[in-house]
């Protein structure tokens, strides 16, 4: 069987209307008939990384990608890219403007919990030029 | 406790998903942050919260719950409204604060 792939533009200018990309995956997910906590999670990371791009790096294309073992959620930006992995990793770091704390972001919690809720993630990032961010969910 | 004994004892205003009324609630999270709602909810389906705009509709449907309390009395607008209909999800609205909506929730069993 050929893989499933979902694509999304996601438009940096509109805060209002991020994350529909991730609402759009998860109502695919549960009509292909996958399990609530498997849904739960690639939402989750597809949800906090779509908003990242939207409020770090003017948005991007979000792809998925449903494989027989597992899913994988593929975010890439053309974004100022993220100097220092290490400490955009750890919990409560975050460069998020007042536009991105008004609604709600910015505590820094984002990519650790993406990397908590998937099974593998991987950054790959130029600064100056751009953010690939690839998770994967296993399902089976 | 069901829906419609949170909507008395906080004295809220129900705003869409009359047929959760009769729902009965167990957990409830409290946070402005969205990203504390992403990373600390587990199986609670009620979320309080002062922050308002639309990604708090797609956070609480993120980590799938059911019932959203906008306090201090906080207005969703009806884009918003529309977002939790579509996401199957109850809003309610109290013009209570934070601290005292979760303290008589708390002390009501919800915890
Ligand atoms: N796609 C991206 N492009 C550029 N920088 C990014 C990107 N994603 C994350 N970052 C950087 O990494 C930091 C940490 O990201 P993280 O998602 O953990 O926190 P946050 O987005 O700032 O806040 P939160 O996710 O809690 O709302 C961000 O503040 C930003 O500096
Ligand atoms: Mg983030």
């Amino acid at each position: 069987m050929a893989d499933i792939v979902f694509e999304y533009q996601v438009d940096g200018s509109d805060y209002h209307r991020a994350g529909e990309a991730s609402r759009s995956t998860k109502s695919n997910l549960k009509k292909l008939g996958f399990p609530s906590d498997i849904i739960r999670r690639v939402g989750i990371c597809m949800y906090e990384g779509e908003i990242n791009m939207v409020i770090h790096a003017d948005g991007g294309v979000a792809k998925v990608v449903i494989g027989l073992d597992d899913i994988t959620i593929i975010l890439k930006d053309k974004g100022p890219g993220i100097p220092n992995i290490d400490l955009a990793m750890q919990e409560g770091w975050s460069t998020a403007d007042a536009q991105a704390n008004d609604l709600g972001f910015g505590a820094g919690m984002g990519l650790p919990n993406m990397k908590r809720c998937s099974d593998e993630m991987n950054i790959d990032t130029v600064v100056g030029e751009g953010t690939t961010v690839t998770m994967k969910i296993k399902t089976k | 406790m069901k829906l419609k004994e949170i909507m008395e004892l906080l004295d809220a205003t129900l705003l869409c998903g009359e047929d959760k009324l009769d729902m009965e609630v167990e957990g409830a999270f409290a946070s402005d942050f969205m990203s504390d709602i992403l990373a600390y909810v587990s199986d609670q389906k009620l979320l309080l919260t002062g922050m308002i705009n639309p990604q708090v509709i797609r956070t609480a449907e993120m980590v799938d719950m059911h019932f959203i309390l906008f306090v201090r009395g906080k207005m969703p607008d009806a884009n918003m409204l529309a977002l939790a209909e579509d996401s199957d999800i109850a809003v309610l609205s109290t013009k209570k604060l934070m601290y005292t909506s979760c303290g008589l929730l708390y002390k009501n069993g919800v915890r």
